[in-house]
C-alpha cells in the first residue's frame, strides 16, 4: 500500500506510477529485511573463509610468485584452494556418490544438541537475559543423565525416560539457580554464566577421577558406558538416533511457549521492557528465574543427546563447544524456534562436514570456527553487509533510526494504562 | 563515615540501618575454619621455606604445628566475627580492616591445613609467592583491559580473545624477525586489533557489546588456530620458536627474600606490568582524562552536554585496553613457555573478567584479585605435587566462585559504572 494512494490532495496516480512504488517497496522490503542480510552474511563468511584457506595454500603460494607472468595460474589455484574445501564440505555434510545420503545424517546427528542448547539460548535472549552457561548446563545436565545410565539399572523404556528427565533436570537447577542469584542480587547473567561455566566443568573433571564416576580399571577420566536401556534407538547404519525427534519435539514446544502460553507472553514482556512488564503486573523475579530453569531444562537435553545418543558414555569433553556455539546457533536464528533450529542445522553440516574436508583437503576444522563467527558478527550488524553490497543508498532518503527510537516510547505508556 | 559523627555522643547518633549479613558471614566461616582448620586439623607440622639460595641473608624455615596453629587462627577469626556482631548491634557498620585481617587469617589458616595434611608436608613460601605473581602477570594485562573499557562503558568479554591474538602474534613475529621485542610489540598491536573490531562493532554499529566480544573470542581462537595447524606446524623452526625474553636482575634488590623475586627479578613483561598498573590508577583517577573517562563511562550524555567526545573516548579507551591485553598474550609464548599451542590462553581472560569485578573495576584492585587468582592457580599445582587431601578441582573452581560472591554481593558490593554496556547514539 503506497501512500499517494491514500493521500487526498495528492494526484491521481498513473498505473505505472503504482507498479514503480510497489516495485520500490518489495526492494526496500527485500534489501532492508532480515532474509537477504542474512543469506549475504553467510555468502560474505564464506567468502572470507574461502581467501583464509586460499592465503596459506601452498600452491596459491607458489603462483603468486609469478603472478605477473601468468597471473591465470594464480586465479586458478586461488579459486581451487577454496573451492576444493567448500565441495568437501558439501560432501562430507549432505550428499557424496560414495556414500549417497549418510553425511547428512551425520549432519542431523551433530546439529541434535546445537538445537536443543541453542532453544535454551534463544529463549533467554527473548527474555532479554545473556545465557552464556548453556556449555555449563550441558556439562550439569549431561552428568546426571550419564550417571542414571550407567549407574541405575532399570526396565528398557523406563530407563530412558529416567535418563532424559534427570538431564533436563541436572540443567534446569544450574540454570534456574543464575536466574535465581540474579533475581535476588541484582547480578549481571553474563559474568554469573560464565563463572558458572567453568564451576560445572571443573566440577565434571573432579568427578570422573571419584570411584562413583570413573570405569573400573581406568586411569583415564572417563565413565562406564551408558546401559543399552538408557540410549536413544539409533538409525540402523548411522549415529542418528532418537534425540534428534526429541530437538524437532523441542522446538515445536519453545515455539509454543513463546507464541501461545501466558509465561510465553511474560517472557516476551520482561525481555521487551522490565519496568513496563512489571508495572503491567509481571512478576519480574519469578519470570527471571523460571525462563532461566527453561533455558537450562533446554541445554541439558543437549547434554542427554550428547551422552545418551551420540557418545553413550561421560567423558571430560562431553560438551566441546557446544555452548559457544549455542549462542551463535541462537544469534543466527534471530532468536526465533524455528530460526534456530535451521541454523543448527546449517551449523551442524559445518561441524560434520569439516571432519571430511580435513581428512581429504587438509583444510583445518578451525575454519568452522571462523566462518561461524563471521556470520554471526554480519548478521549483527546490517548496515555493514548493506554497505559491502551497495543497498544502503536507497534508505539514506529516510531516516532509519528514527522509528526504531519511537517504537518503545509508546509502548510504555500503554501497558501502564493496562496495569491500572 | 559521615563529617559530625566524632562530635556526637554516641546515644544522639541516628540509628543506622543494621546489617547483618557481613557479621553472619564472618560467624559462618570463622567456626568453620576453627573446627575444619583447627580441631579436625592434621597432627603433622607444616614447613614453609622462606629464604632460597641467592638471598642476602637467609631466614629460617618457619615450622608451625598443625591443630595448634589452626585453633588460634580459627578463634583469632571468631573474636573478630563477635566484635562485628557487637558492633552490628551498637547500628555500627563493620570497618573495613575487619573483613582484610580476617581473610588473611583465613588463608593462613587453610594454607597451614592443607600443607600439613599433605604426604610432605613441606612448601617453599618463596616459590609460591613468586609462582603466584608469574602466573598473575597476564591475568593482570586482561584485568586492566578490562577495567580500561568498562570505565569507558564497553564491557569487554573480548579480554580472552585479545590474550590470544597476542600470544600467536608475538610467537609468529618473534620468531619470524628472531627478535622478541618484536614480538612484543607484535602483542600489542594484534590486541588492538581485536579491539578495533570490538569498537567499530559495538560503538559504530551498535551491536550487542556482549555479542560482539563472544563472537570475537571464538573468531580469534578460530583464525589463530586455523593459522596454527596450516603455517606453523609446517615450519615450527621458522614460525613457532619465538625464543624467550630475557630475566632482568637488578643487583642486590633481587637478593632480598621474598618481595626481591617478585620485585625485582622479573622480564620486561613482568616490569611493565606493575608499571601499566600504575599509569592505569593514575591515569584513570588523577587526570582529566580520567575524570573524562569515567565521566562517560557512568554518564554519557551528561559528559556529552559539557563537550566530551563520548564515542571517541570509548573508542580510544578500547584500543588501548586491546594493546594491553595483547602485551599480557605475549607473556604465553615469550615469557612462560617459547611456543604457540592452540588455546594457549586456556580461559584465563576469563579469570581477568573475573579480577575486574572483584577488584571492582579499580586497577590496584584489580590487580590484587588477579593476584588472589594466580595464587590459588600456583597453590594448585603445588598442592598437587605435595600430595594434599583437597581435589586440585576445588582449588581451580575458587576464582570462579568467589566472583560469584562478589557480583552477588555476598563479599561486598560491587557496582560497575552505571553505563556499562549501554551503546550511547547521540539525540
Amino acid at each position: 500500500m503506497s501512500p499517494s494512494e491514500l493521500s487526498p490532495g495528492a494526484p491521481p496516480p498513473t498505473h505505472a506510477n503504482t507498479i514503480n512504488e510497489q516495485q520500490h517497496g518489495i526492494w526496500v522490503k527485500i534489501t532492508q529485511g532480515p532474509g537477504l542480510v542474512s543469506v549475504l552474511a553467510v555468502f560474505v563468511a564464506l567468502v572470507l573463509g574461502g581467501l583464509l584457506i586460499a592465503a596459506t595454500d601452498a600452491k596459491v603460494a607458489t603462483t603468486a610468485g609469478y603472478l605477473f607472468s601468468r597471473p591465470s595460474d594464480f586465479f586458478s589455484a586461488l579459486w581451487a584452494a577454496g573451492t576444493d574445501s567448500y565441495v568437501s564440505l558439501f560432501q562430507g555434510s549432505i550428499y557424496n556418490s560414495r556414500q549417497g545420503f549418510a553425511p547428512f545424517l551425520e549432519t542431523l546427528t551433530v546439529s541434535t544438541p546445537l538445537i536443543c542448547a541453542g532453544l535454551g539460548v534463544a529463549l533467554a535472549f527473548r527474555a532479554g537475559l545473556f545465557n552464556i552457561g548453556a556449555q555449563g548446563q550441558i556439562i550439569i545436565g549431561s552428568i546426571m543423565a550419564a550417571y542414571a545410565g550407567f549407574a541405575w539399572h532399570l526396565p528398557f523404556g523406563l530407563h530412558l525416560l529416567v535418563v532424559i528427565f534427570m538431564g533436563v533436570i541436572g540443567g534446569a537447577v544450574w540454570g534456574g539457580l543464575v536466574g535465581l542469584l540474579k533475581a535476588r542480587t541484582g547480578a549481571h547473567e553474563v559474568i554469573l554464566t560464565i563463572m558458572f561455566n567453568y564451576v560445572a566443568l571443573y566440577f565434571l573433571d573432579f568427578l570422573l577421577n571419584t570411584k562413583a564416576f570413573q570405569r573400573p580399571g581406568e586411569t583415564n577420566p572417563i565413565s562406564p558406558i551408558l546401559d543399552p536401556s538408557a540410549v536413544f534407538p539409533a538409525l540402523p547404519g548411522s549415529r542418528l538416533h532418537l534425540g534428534f525427534v526429541m530437538a524437532i519435539g523441542l522446538t515445536i514446544l519453545v515455539a509454543w511457549i513463546l507464541n501461545r502460553s501466558t509465561i510465553g507472553f511474560e517472557f516476551r514482556a520482561v525481555g521487551a521492557n522490565p519496568a513496563a512488564a512489571r508495572t503491567a503486573g509481571v512478576n519480574v523475579a519469578r519470570s527471571t528465574i523460571l525462563v532461566m530453569a527453561i533455558a537450562g531444562a533446554l541445554a541439558g537435553a543437549a547434554g542427554v543427546a550428547q551422552v545418551a545418543g551420540t557418545e553413550q558414555v561421560l567423558t571430560a569433553g562431553i560438551a566441546a563447544s557446544l555452548g559457544f556455539d549455542a549462542i551463535t546457533v541462537a544469534l543466527l536464528g534471530r532468536s526465533t524456534p524455528w530460526g534456530t533450529f535451521f541454523a543448527g542445522l546449517l551449523f551442524g553440516a559445518f561441524r560434520a562436514g569439516a571432519v571430511t574436508m580435513q581428512i581429504s583437503t587438509g583444510t583445518p576444522i578451525d575454519i568452522v570456527l571462523v566462518v561461524q563467527s563471521l556470520i554471526v558478527l554480519f548478521i549483527a550488524a546490517p548496515p555493514l553487509v548493506r554497505a559491502m553490497f551497495g543497498l544502503n543508498r536507497k534508505s539514506k532518503n529516510k531516516p532509519p533510526k528514527t522509528p526504531k527510537h519511537a517504537a518503545p516510547a509508546p509502548a510504555a505508556p500503554a501497558s501502564q494504562g493496562g496495569g491500572a | 563515615m559521615s563529617a559530625p559523627a566524632p562530635t556526637l555522643p554516641a546515644k544522639l547518633r541516628p540509628l543506622a540501618p543494621v546489617s547483618w549479613k557481613t557479621p553472619i558471614m564472618l560467624s559462618v566461616i570463622g567456626l568453620l575454619s576453627l573446627v575444619f582448620f583447627g580441631f579436625a586439623g592434621s597432627e603433622q607440622s607444616a614447613t614453609f621455606g622462606i629464604s632460597t639460595g641467592g638471598d642476602v641473608f637467609t631466614l629460617p624455615d618457619l615450622v608451625v604445628p598443625g591443630i595448634a596453629t589452626g585453633i588460634v587462627l580459627g578463634l583469632g577469626m571468631c573474636v573478630l566475627a563477635g566484635y562485628s556482631i557487637f558492633l552490628a548491634r551498637e547500628h555500627r557498620p563493620t570497618p573495613g580492616w575487619v573483613p582484610m585481617v580476617f581473610a588473611a587469617l583465613f588463608i593462613f589458616a587453610f594454607l597451614v591445613w592443607v600443607v600439613s595434611g599433605a604426604r610432605t608436608p613441606q612448601i617453599s613460601l618463596a616459590g609460591l609467592i613468586a609462582g603466584s605473581v608469574t602466573l598473575a602477570v597476564p591475568l593482570v594485562f586482561g584485568s586492566l583491559s578490562g577495567v580500561l573499557c568498562e570505565r569507558a562503558g564497553v564491557v569487554n568479554i573480548a579480554i580472552e580473545g585479545q590474550l590470544l591474538g597476542g600470544a600467536f602474534s608475538a610467537a609468529i613475529i618473534a620468531s619470524v624477525t628472531g627478535s622478541p621485542m618484536l614480538g612484543l610489540l607484535a602483542a600489542a598491536v594484534a590486541g588492538a586489533l581485536v579491539s578495533v573490531v570490538l569498537a567499530i562493532f559495538s560503538i559504530k554499529y551498535v551491536v550487542n557489546q556482549i555479542i560482539v566480544g563472544v563472537v570475537l573470542n571464538v573468531l580469534v581462537s578460530g583464525i589463530t588456530g586455523f593459522l596454527f595447524t596450516t603455517v606453523m606446524q609446517e615450519d615450527p623452526e621458522l614460525y613457532n620458536s619465538p625464543g624467550r625474553l630475557p630475566v632482568i636482575d637488578i643487583p642486590g634488590l633481587s637478593a632480598i627474600p621474598i618481595i626481591g623475586p617478585i620485585l625485582f627479578r622479573q622480564s620486561i613483561v613482568g616490569y611493565l606490568m606493575y608499571i601499566a598498573v600504575a599509569a592505569v590508577w593514575i591515569g584513570l583517577f588523577k587526570t582529566r582524562w580520567g575524570l573524562r573517562v569515567r565521566a562517560v563511562g557512568e554518564h554519557p550524555k551528561a559528559a556529552d552536554t559539557l563537550g566530551i567526545k563520548v564515542n571517541t573516548t570509548r573508542f580510544v579507551n578500547v584500543v588501548l585496553g586491546g594493546a594491553i591485553a595483547g602485551i599480557g598474550g605475549s607473556f604465553f609464548t615469550l615469557v612462560a613457555i617459547d611456543s604457540f599451542t592452540k588455546e594457549i590462553s586456556g580461559g584465563r581472560g576469563f579469570i581477568a573478567l573475573a579480577a575486574v569485578i572483584f577488584g571492582r573495576w579499580n586497577p590496584i584492585g584489580a590487580f590484587f584479585a588477579a593476584l588472589l587468582f594466580g595464587f590459588a592457580d600456583n597453590l594448585q599445582s603445588i598442592l598437587t605435587i605435595i600430595g594434599t587431601p583437597v581435589p586440585s578441582q576445588f582449588m581451580a573452581m575458587l576464582p570462579y566462585v568467589v566472583t560469584v560472591f562478589a557480583v552477588a554481593g555476598l563479599v561486598g558490593k560491587s557496582r560497575a559504572p552505571a553505563a556499562d554496556g549501554e551503546p550511547y547514539v547521540k539525540g
